[in-house]
């Protein structure tokens, strides 16, 4: 994975709430069995019409905001079906960090496992950023954890262990292989200890 | 054709719990506190590295993990503790035809090429125990109190209903757990939900109107970043199916999981299951569990609330997320009262309404609807079909309305022909289908035309869910299927 450090672009303001990841990526598309090419199907019901026409007034769609690597939207983004596709649907298009108020739990996590910054910021600064700042540069600062725009700085929250991986481009499977030692003693644990409750076969 | 199971060196397993003598402590936090690996007590901030006891796989969101183990030649460390079927997009009409959609087919075959390879069982699309994932686990007696199961699917929250710790993953997390037989997650926070009461008529107002109201009142977000405890009267009255379909919309209020105390209904349901612990060890394991899987008298959630079904009528859904609900007896909602002055809220309301093309003020009952669907791992379990039946006896499908029922796995079909209940179903007009998720997301040829309106046991209500421009209303099996003889809503206590 390609580390994050400065995410650096202006913003595309996507004014709902609770959008799901049945709208992110619409089920049509689950079909693929790579990881790439989901791009091109992001909000796919949104973007196009029946004939797989532009619809002329989605957001997405409109020629200002082509080329922007930062979503900015309202709560609860990324609700519903655990898809990871719609993650590789927003890095594709070429999305880098997403800013909205909450997150679903497990967009938030399927994320950081692609390379996406997600970033919660409360709702008055969301609301600047929707409303006041969409021709405003912004630039992203995972190290310090801060969004600047124009002359203000907004502070986010994130998890310790998360930035460090998106900073340095961590693989999660790496980091828990290397805990090799500690899995097999707590599966030796499990099997041997008095406090074995149960053994069965299972097969 | 089943894969063939390899034998591994090790092929027993244990999956006890060590569970520390601490006073005070919730379930979720007990089973939680039993399977943290690492990264050890000095850490206290941060994800943990959690154990899985179980990992489930479908077709949809397990090709991409398989081919990030083989770019890296990494192995699956736990095969025979992971369990795979096919459910998303099998068809569900005749199965000894070829898959038409080559994709589908092709992700199909992957997922047999998958199991193949790395040893793990799968329950393919002839077999006899093949059905949707959240329904075959615990048919099949994998899903087991005090564990932890994972799945890349969100419903996983489904398996919650025995006491176990289940939750969605995304595909990345499913390479993980595959490698690792462990997952990175951040504990999330303890929630009690108190379901207390008795509707008057619980033959018409079930467990889907109990959680459907739940999520009314508390949102999509409400439980966001928690897990659920169901507790209370209701709940330890309510039979597994019933408390399935409470764990499986967990989600839909945001929760990461939902989870309910196991008790004798549940050691019941589970006894002499295939994959369960048998004899002298299973009454062993159902001593175990009583002693240790409840929460504490004093332990402290860090949320509750309390839901109170006296008065509760069936429930409809009217928009495009799961808490846009109302009683049967109401009228479509007017945005500016539904979003209690919430400008975002009222917004949304005013999309899904014209999404839905329906006028604030009209009646529920008289919504036309074009199809019904009986399905999905919320309400496809024999005791769903049931009640569906006895609605349908001696009647008719509106000649408006398609309806069919898709049972949830291959299990319940047969007990439910061995019922009478397909004779009853396709006589009334009802399409009787092979197992599978279907209509439940539209993934396969089950889908909503442009326009058509569903009353649906599923889950989801989103824009498009089944089938571009497809319109749902999430209703309970009872419901869905009196809505199916009228061609439109009725107050299913009226009949029942
Ligand atoms: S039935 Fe629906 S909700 Fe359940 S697993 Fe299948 S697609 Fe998901």
């Amino acid at each position: 994975m390609e580390p994050i450090r400065i995410i650096k672009s202006k913003a595309t303001p996507l004014d709902m709430a609770n959008i799901d990841t049945d709208q992110i990526i619409p089920k049509q598309f689950l079909k693929l069995i790579q990881k790439t090419g989901y791009g091109k199907y992001l909000f796919y019901d949104w973007r196009f019409d029946k004939n797989g026409k532009l619809k002329p007034n989605f957001v997405l769609n409109d020629p200002k905001y082509q080329g922007r690597e930062i979503l900015v939207t309202r709560d609860n983004f990324g609700s519903g079906s655990s898809r990871e596709h719609a993650v590789w649907a927003l890095e594709d298009y070429g999305f880098k960090a997403i800013i909205a108020p909450s997150f679903a739990d497990i967009f938030y996590s399927n994320c950081f496992k692609n390379g996406i910054l997600p970033i919660k910021l409360n709702a008055s600064d969301v609301e600047y950023l929707i409303r006041d700042a969409d021709d405003e540069e912004i630039k992203i600062d995972l190290a310090v954890q801060e969004v600047l725009v124009a002359h203000k700085i907004l502070h986010f929250q994130i998890d310790e262990s998360r930035k460090k991986k998106l900073l340095e481009g961590l693989d999660d499977i790496d980091i828990t292989l290397n805990m090799e030692s500690q899995i097999a003693e707590y599966e030796k644990k499990k099997s041997t200890s008095d406090h074995m409750i149960f053994t069965w076969k299972i097969r | 054709m089943a894969s063939k199971v390899a034998i591994t060196a090790n092929d027993y397993i244990s999956a006890q719990l060590i569970i520390d003598k601490h006073m005070s402590e919730t379930l979720f936090e007990k089973i939680w506190d039993s399977h943290v690996v690492g990264p050890g007590n000095e850490s206290e901030q941060g994800p943990s590295l959690l154990y899985i006891d179980r990992h489930l796989i479908h077709e949809v969101t397990s090709p991409q993990a398989f081919a990030g183990l083989r770019a890296i030649g990494r192995t699956v460390r736990r095969p025979e503790l992971t369990f795979a079927t096919m459910d998303h997009n099998v068809p569900t009409d005749n199965r000894s035809l070829p898959i038409v959609d080559p994709i589908s087919s092709l992700q199909i075959h992957r997922l047999e090429q998958n199991c193949k390879d790395f040893g793990i069982t799968l329950f393919d699309v002839n077999s006899p125990d093949q059905g949707i994932v959240h329904i075959i686990a615990p048919e099949l007696g994998i899903t087991l109190p005090g564990t932890t199961i994972v799945c890349g699917d969100s419903h996983t929250s489904t398996h919650g209903a025995f006491g176990t710790i289940a939750f969605g993953i995304g595909t990345s997390e499913v390479e993980h757990v595959l490698a690792t037989q462990c997952l990175w997650m951040d504990k999330p926070k303890t929630f009690a939900i108190n379901i207390v009461g008795s509707p008057r008529n619980p033959r018409a107002v079930t467990a889907k109107d109990v959680i459907l109201s739940l999520i009314r009142q508390i949102g999509t977000s409400g439980a966001t970043s928690t897990v659920i405890e169901y507790r209370g009267e209701t709940i330890s009255k309510f039979s597994m199916e019933e408390r399935m379909t409470i764990c499986n919309m967990s989600i839909e209020a945001g929760a990461r999981a939902g989870l309910i105390a196991p008790d004798r209904t549940t050691f019941e349901y589970i006894r002499g299951r295939r994959y369960a612990p048998q004899g002298e060890q299973f009454e062993k394991m159902v001593e175990f569990w009583e002693e240790n899987l409840t929460t504490d008298p004093n332990a402290q959630f860090d949320e509750s609330f309390i839901l109170n079904v006296d008065h509760l009528a069936p429930q409809v859904s009217w928009g495009t997320n799961p808490s846009m609900v109302v009683d049967v007896t109401e009228t479509i909602p007017f945005p500016a009262d539904f979003a209690k002055g919430s400008e975002n809220e009222r917004k949304a309301a005013f999309r899904a309404l014209d999404y839905m093309a329906l006028e604030p003020g009209t009646p529920i009952v008289e919504i036309p609807i074009d199809r019904v669907f009986i399905g999905s791992c919320t309400n496809s379990r024999l005791g769903d079909l049931l009640e569906a039946s006895i609605i349908a006896k001696g009647r008719k499908v509106s000649p408006n309305v398609r309806a069919m029922v898709v049972p949830g796995s291959q299990q319940v079909k047969r007990e439910a022909e061995r019922l009478g209940l397909d004779k009853i179903f396709k006589a009334a007009g009802f399409e009787w289908r092979e197992s599978g998720c279907s209509m439940c997301l539209g993934m396969n040829p089950d889908i909503l035309a442009p326009g058509e309106r569903c009353a649906s046991t599923s889950n989801r209500n989103f824009e498009g869910r089944q089938g571009t421009g497809g319109k749902t209303h999430l209703v309970s099996p009872v419901m869905a299927a009196a809505a199916a003889i009228e061609g439109h809503f009725v107050d299913i206590r009226d009949w029942l």
